[in-house]
């Protein structure tokens, strides 16, 4: 049913002043506003809101009848055709389904003819975009089909042509398939160059739907900023500083940008940095605080001064904010060029674009193909590898930290990169609260946007071609170490696996403030350029932490780690036990320690440990240690056993394990939507959903006591409650109908056939490797057959 | 309380702690008992590895020591131990039976994960026994002469002159070395380990026979033919339960009852016998409680290069098919590869003609035979012991194919249980003989069809009947107390199916009663000779030797200690048939058993702790809530609170785990 009123506009942009159609389209209970300029195919932004302003005339009415949830608002469709075939992903039986498909400012849309059936799959819809819907920031690739080829669509050519089948990959490794052969000629040509144009073509960034969707929709500062550290005031710098017992200088003369938009707002430098320090080198060399450690010691980031050899202006400005760092040599310091010992951008793009490949598979032939090679392609991407290089990388911080005491200065071409990648896992490692979901949440706004992760040039949603080269999906990388540490580690991560997945997905959504901008600067100029009122506030967007844009709370429950423990409330005795461990580790004689009369994680050091510590001149000037990388990894090696032989405490230092077997797959987010590799009734969901049972049990069992008003003697308040989980989502009794792919698909009917390889078993290659062994009889013997 | 009980494995420890924490222990493991801090030993697991310990060590009787603190001892079960002990001696604990054979000081291990300790040597009739006080944790190796595949010299001069090395090449994936001084007033050490660890060589008994333990269960009582099959719906009016081989004269690697269609007649029956390589005639292993359609296994027919017919044959297949009103259809499944099939055609064997069996469809399931599974296993051994490649760990594993075996069997099993489950059509499931891959892939199919296999007690059936009873030639495949390493005969057709049963635990986790222990314990007592469960190649060997009389089975262990064993997991799939993915993608290598030796890939602590400790809370709780209740009862008669309580969530309580505490 397909209700068009139409209203003539003139269009005004690129001047070709022709007359616009505007139509308000009711396709199976959605509700859109088409507006197509019928000559020049452009983006009619300026009339947006014109239109809408209409439209929620016209529209009021019917919404009331139809009580649909209405896409995003600000959302313009620019082009459509009907009778697209989307083909069904398993087989290659050329079966599917028929619907429209539309290409808005937002997304490519598929809306099915058949009535949607309405299942438990709702329960994680996300809000903005459906499963047939694909935001236009997370098309990775357009192929064009014809028979049997299919061709990479790069944009620009495809004037007058359109191929029968279009196969978009996304960049959530979601794949589909349409033919186009159904639909009217010339509708089938509008939706794939307009698809491909907005998918591929470059544009600006107020081109991005975030922009017409947060001029149409208002959010409660309040609602968001009661939560997660936003690290966009000086308050938020101090007291993260305070709470880790750091002892530098908060930096608050860039709030305007003064000093440079390239620095971010705030930050915090050594004490000793002085004011015309700060912006030498546009703040290249510049070191950063990142974290302190409760030895005293710290962590600090830099972007590397090229260094010239004749010229020894830079030497002597290193050699100085060296010393700051080693705050006039009370600490040694140790420097670490990660641009010399881990892979560049361009290395995690080119083996992600391998690694990703497995997974964006067209048909069950082409899986059971590939997964005869699995193994040995695994390896031969080098994106395991990678993983592991990051984490050994933090581990070695890691060590400097804990264990030497020395402050560590990270430092990368820019900065903003890898050293956001390795000090974010150093804390995550020794930090505790950084593995809530707050405090992670807390950490990625510290060390990635305010610390000037360059997110737009990274994802590259502009398609600008002169940022090809600086695509590269480092964050990415970062949350496929922080699911390893998880995977390891489930108990000590109050966030769960479901919500690494997600975050992972939301950064092509763009929608949100957190992942659209370079820098503080630019962020800053942007929305305020956009708001639509000039003289006041800048223009105020969700960031990806307002999952409530996203999600409903019950699929946020989804977000927490049933199995996590929260900190024990200890007292004063239990604590107590933590200290000899740091102590011995310090190799100094124990008698320079008195107890500090303050108690807490991050302790006051006591006056004489920083003399003692004093002592130890700074031992590595400028050299990168690299040189001794195998000592390094041997004594990465043993700093690993070490830790491991004594007992694990989730609220304290967790390391990583990174031999061969320990580094794996991120299965959820790899494999979710290969319908051949779900394990109906199965997958770390069955489990899951046993434990949020018990939970709930618990809670029940702990609620019946408290009304007989007594309260449980026992040590076990520890556990008392947690979380809520998603008990009710996901009970144990359901579990068996869930697959591994939980919660992004879920099963649309029970009765099914299991997947049976159809690959040709590898008789073949079995007789070619071993040889006649596989000719021999089972017993070798004379009598083998009577 | 937890029992203490760790053996058969490298590294013991002194500061054992609980695994369920006491009720005077605070949540936190790593805040209680600072004893574990002084433990520096990275060969062996130490503080909260404990229960790693025990997922990996599967042992238990063989030795154990364990200083646990007098308060956390206590008794409730029955721990072949002297809980007193003091570990700080280098005294050997032994089981009931054992005894010391020899004893070798200043003998050097080499190991290569934390270089060397020098130590004691011993060996008994059971084990072999390193331990070295001079760290500080005593340090110990425990291997049990079982598991040995051979000894061999070493080179190690430098390590001195008069020094001798000797390298254990073991069948559970590791191969200590030693180095020791020559003695010439004693007897060499090397004789003395060999002469025990391959008693049938040396005329000696195995150590089943000598071992003396007594366990409050009767572990010969968990399989009884006739209550397996009467559970299963037999005999019913299509099948009956057969006394044709009660003295093992039909067939001799045959059990004494077999399950054969009714209308077959005796006469009939013989033209069968002479057709089946081995006398291993068509019968049934599992029917379908509603279709009636049914798993048969066999071993192949003696066709022959000219294409010989059996009417008899060919008639008790139709028979076979009859019985199933639901299909008009019959599936073969030939485990072998086709090309292997055509060979044993050559050579008098073969397989089932379609023009010969009407309505009969014949699927090669192209699995490779006994002699690839051994290569590819001893590859294996290669890429795991003793140390890891990172970088190309995925392509050494790759390169010894074994996933991709277990990936075969898995999606052989899986087009099995299809075949019974959706296409309703009786299976016959045959490979040579009828006693490698047919018992992997029926008790594979069978496992996924029908949950009772998937509990604890549902398992060990399943082992006795479709492996043990049936004839799988444990003796010969795993080569028990026989020194001929070469064999040709031995292969580790048993270890890849429990491989295959873990790939499905890991791919359903809360689907199976059992856990990974209860597998690498299954797996430790197929070498260890300790238990008699796993002796000889059939019924008929068995029932001669007096192996139920004379030692103890592995089930008397497992099911005095249930709670061990169980997967905290558990939720009952009911009759819900399990197709695990016969995917590359959702296979791993069990590193909990091939990469065990390794400390590196010890976690520290499992997943399960925690859940274990918040099934102590709600057992706490439970208990409390029902005090209160019980208090209030009495004082005040019945209340209208009454009713929440009965839906409370007491009924769940079924898990043993609350036993523990």
């Amino acid at each position: 049913m397909i209700e068009t009123f139409g209203i003539k506009l003139i269009c005004s942009k690129n001047s070709c002043l022709s007359p616009v159609v505007c139509l308000v389209v009711s396709v199976s209970c959605r509700l859109c506003l088409v507006v197509s300029c019928r000559l020049c195919l452009s983006p009619v932004c300026l009339l947006s809101s014109v239109c809408l302003l209409l439209s929620v005339c016209l529209l009021s009415s019917v919404c009331l009848l139809s009580s649909v949830s209405v896409p995003s608002t600000g959302e313009v469709v620019f082009c459509s055709a009907s009778t697209v075939l989307k083909y069904t992903q398993d087989d290659l039986s050329q079966r599917g389904v028929f619907g429209v498909l539309l290409c808005t400012n937002f997304r490519v849309s598929f809306v099915s003819d058949e009535a949607p059936t309405e299942e438990m799959g709702q329960l994680f819809k996300n809000k903005l975009y459906g499963e047939n819907d694909i935001p236009l920031s997370c098309v990775d690739n357009i192929y064009g089909g014809s028979e049997d080829k299919r061709k990479l669509i790069t944009g620009g050519l495809v004037k007058n042509k359109y191929p029968s089948k279009m196969i978009i990959h996304c960049k959530d490794l979601r794949v589909f398939q349409f033919s186009l052969s159904f639909s009217k000629e010339e509708d089938a040509k509008k939706i794939f160059q307009g698809i491909v144009h907005h998918c591929l073509e470059p544009k600006s960034l107020r081109c991005l739907f975030a922009f017409s969707y947060c001029e149409n929709t208002s959010y409660p500062e309040a609602q968001r900023k009661k939560q997660t550290v936003m690290f966009d005031s000086v308050e938020d710098w101090t007291q993260d500083m305070k709470r880790t017992k750091g002892n530098c200088r908060v930096v608050s003369e860039n709030s305007n940008f003064e000093l440079s938009p390239k620095l971010p707002q705030y930050f915090i430098v050594p004490k000793n940095v002085s004011d015309e320090d700060l912006t030498k080198y546009q703040g290249k060399g510049l070191p950063m605080w990142c974290w302190s450690h409760h030895s005293g010691c710290a962590l600090f980031k830099t972007a590397s001064i090229p260094l010239v050899q004749e010229d020894n202006v830079p030497q002597t400005y290193m050699e100085k904010m060296l010393t700051a760092v080693a705050h006039n040599h009370l600490y040694s310091v140790k420097t670490e060029d990660l641009s010399d010992t881990l892979p560049t951008v361009q290395d995690i793009l080119l083996s992600y674009n391998r690694f990703k490949q497995f997974f964006l598979i067209d048909n069950t032939t082409e899986f059971w193909m590939s997964d005869m090679k699995w193994f040995s392609s695994l390896d031969n991407c080098g994106w395991l590898d990678i993983i592991r290089q990051c984490l050994q990388k933090a581990v070695e911080v890691v060590e400097s930290l804990e264990k030497e005491n020395t402050n560590v200065l990270i430092m990368e071409e820019g900065g903003s990169d890898l050293c956001c990648v390795v000090s974010s896992l150093v804390q995550l490692m020794l930090d505790p609260y950084y593995r809530t979901l707050l405090g992670f949440q807390s950490l990625v706004q510290k060390e990635w946007v305010a610390g000037g992760h360059a997110f737009l040039d990274r994802s590259n949603h502009l398609h600008l071609k002169d940022k090809v080269e600086s695509q590269s999906p480092v964050f990415l990388l970062f949350l496929e170490c922080v699911w390893q540490l998880q995977q390891q580690h489930g108990p000590a991560f109050q966030f769960s696996e479901t919500y690494l997945t997600v975050l992972s997905d939301s950064i092509h959504v763009p929608v949100f403030t957190t992942f659209l901008f370079n820098n503080d600067g630019h962020r800053d100029s942007l929305l305020r350029a956009e708001s639509p009122h000039t003289q006041r506030s800048p223009l105020n967007c969700p960031t990806v932490w307002d999952w409530s844009v996203q999600f409903d709370c019950k699929a946020q429950d989804l977000f927490t780690n049933p199995l996590y423990t929260e900190k024990p409330k200890q007292d004063t005795s239990v604590r107590k036990s933590y200290r000899p461990r740091h102590l011995r580790q310090l190799s100094l004689p124990s008698s320079a320690f008195k107890t500090p009369p303050k108690k807490g994680f991050f302790k006051d050091e006591a006056d004489n440990l920083k003399k003692i510590l004093g002592v130890k001149r700074l031992s590595r000037w400028m050299l990168s240690p690299s040189s001794d990388s195998p000592q390094t990894s041997s004594s990465v090696r043993e700093f690993y056993e070490a830790w491991q032989t004594k007992p694990l405490d989730y609220h304290g230092l967790l390391l990583p394990c990174l031999d061969g077997p320990s580094i794996r797959v991120w299965m959820q987010r790899y494999l979710r939507w290969i319908h051949d590799v779900q394990i109906l009734g199965g997958g770390p969901v069955a489990m899951l959903s046993k434990v949020s049972e018990i939970l709930g049990e618990v809670q029940e069992l702990q609620r019946q006591l408290d009304r007989h008003g007594c309260t449980l003697t026992s040590n076990h308040k520890g556990a008392r409650p947690r979380a809520k989980t998603a008990a009710a989502v996901i009970a144990a009794r359901s579990s068996v109908r869930l697959s591994s792919s939980f919660p992004f698909v879920t099963s649309r009917n029970w009765s099914f056939k299991p997947a049976i390889p159809t690959s040709l078993l590898q008789s073949l290659m079995v007789t070619g490797m071993a040889g006649n062994l596989a000719d021999r009889e089972d017993d070798g013997g004379p009598e083998s057959l009577v | 309380m937890e029992k203490q009980l760790f053996g058969g494995v490298a590294g013991g420890d002194s500061t054992a702690q609980p695994v369920v924490p006491n009720r005077n222990k605070p949540r936190t493991l790593a805040t209680s008992g600072s004893k574990q801090d002084s433990v520096e030993t990275l060969d062996s697991p130490t503080g909260s590895h404990v229960e790693w310990c025990k997922q990996l060590i599967a042992a238990t009787i063989s030795c154990q020591i364990s200083s646990v603190p007098a308060d956390t001892a206590s008794g409730d079960c029955k721990p072949p131990r002297d809980g007193t002990k003091q570990v700080q001696t280098d005294e050997v604990p032994l089981v009931p039976g054992e005894t010391i054979k020899a004893v070798a000081k200043d003998v050097m291990y080499i190991c290569p994960f934390t270089g060397l300790v020098t130590g004691t040597l011993t060996s008994t009739n059971y084990k072999l026994y390193f331990i070295s006080l001079e760290r500080d944790t005593p340090f110990i190796l425990d291997v049990n002469l079982g598991a040995i595949s051979r000894l061999e010299t070493i080179s190690v001069q430098s390590h001195g002159e008069n020094t001798r090395g000797m390298e254990i090449v073991c069948k559970d994936m590791r191969s200590p070395r030693f180095a020791y001084k020559e003695d010439a007033s004693q007897p060499e050490i090397v004789e003395v380990l060999a002469k025990h660890a391959f008693p049938l060589s040396n005329d000696l008994p195995l150590f089943a026979f000598l071992y003396k333990e007594e366990f409050p269960v009767d572990g010969w009582k968990v399989y009884d033919p006739m209550a397996e099959y009467k559970r299963q719906g037999l005999p019913n009016e299509s099948w009956t339960i057969s006394k044709m081989n009660s003295s093992y004269e039909v067939c001799d690697t045959y059990p004494a009852l077999v399950v054969i269609p009714t209308s077959i007649k005796d006469d009939h029956l013989k033209g069968v016998v002479a057709f089946r390589a081995r006398h291993r005639i068509p019968v049934l292993s599992w029917i379908h409680p509603e279709s009636q359609a049914t798993i048969v296994r066999s071993s192949q027919p003696l066709v022959g290069p000219s294409d010989r017919r059996c009417k008899e044959d060919e008639r008790y297949l139709q028979t076979i098919m009859d019985a199933n009103a639901q299909s008009h259809k019959l599936t073969i499944f030939d485990a072998r590869q086709s090309s292997v099939a055509d060979n044993n055609k050559a050579k008098d064997g073969g397989y089932e003609s379609e023009s010969f069996y009407p309505n009969v469809e014949l699927n090669f399931l192209e699995i490779p035979n006994i002699h690839v599974m051994r290569e590819s296993l001893r590859k294996l051994k290669e890429v795991v012991y003793p140390s890891i490649d990172e970088a190309h760990w995925h392509s050494a594993v790759d390169q010894t194919h074994w996933l991709e075996y277990i990936r075969l069997l898995l999606a052989g099993a899986v087009r099995i249980a299809d075949k019974l489950e959706s296409g309703k059509t009786s299976v016959m499931v045959h490979c040579s003989d009828g006693w490698d891959r047919t018992a992997q892939l029926t008790s594979l199919a069978m496992l996924m069809l029908d949950s009772h296999y998937r509990t604890l007690r549902g398992f060990q059936v399943l082992l006795e009947k479709e492996w043990i009873s049936f004839g799988h030639k444990f003796a010969a495949r795993v080569g028990h107390g026989d020194e001929n390493h070469a064999n040709s005969e031995r292969s580790p057709l048993f270890i890849q199916f429990i491989d295959c049963v873990w790939q499905m635990n890991r791919q359903f986790p809360a689907a199976f009663e059992f856990n990974e222990l209860f597998l690498i314990t299954i797996l430790d007592h197929l070498y260890s000779c300790l238990f008699g469960t796993f002796l000889y190649d059939s019924e008929q060997e068995r029932i001669a030797k007096e192996v139920q009389t004379k030692t103890v089975s592995l089930w008397s262990y497992i099911n005095s200690q249930p709670e061990d064993f169980t997967n905290p997991f558990y939720v009952d799939y009911e009759h819900q048939v399990l197709y695990p993915l016969a995917s590359v993608r959702h296979l791993e290598l069990w590193t909990g058993y091939y990469v065990r030796w390794n400390p590196r890939m010890r976690p520290q602590m499992p997943v399960h702790q925690n859940l274990k400790e918040l099934l102590f809370l709600r057992a706490e709780l439970q208990r409390k809530v029902d005090e209160l209740e019980r208090e209030a009862s009495s004082s005040r008669g019945s209340l209208s609170s009454s009713s929440e309580h009965t839906s409370s969530p007491s009924h769940s309580g079924g898990t043993p785990l609350h036993t523990i505490v």
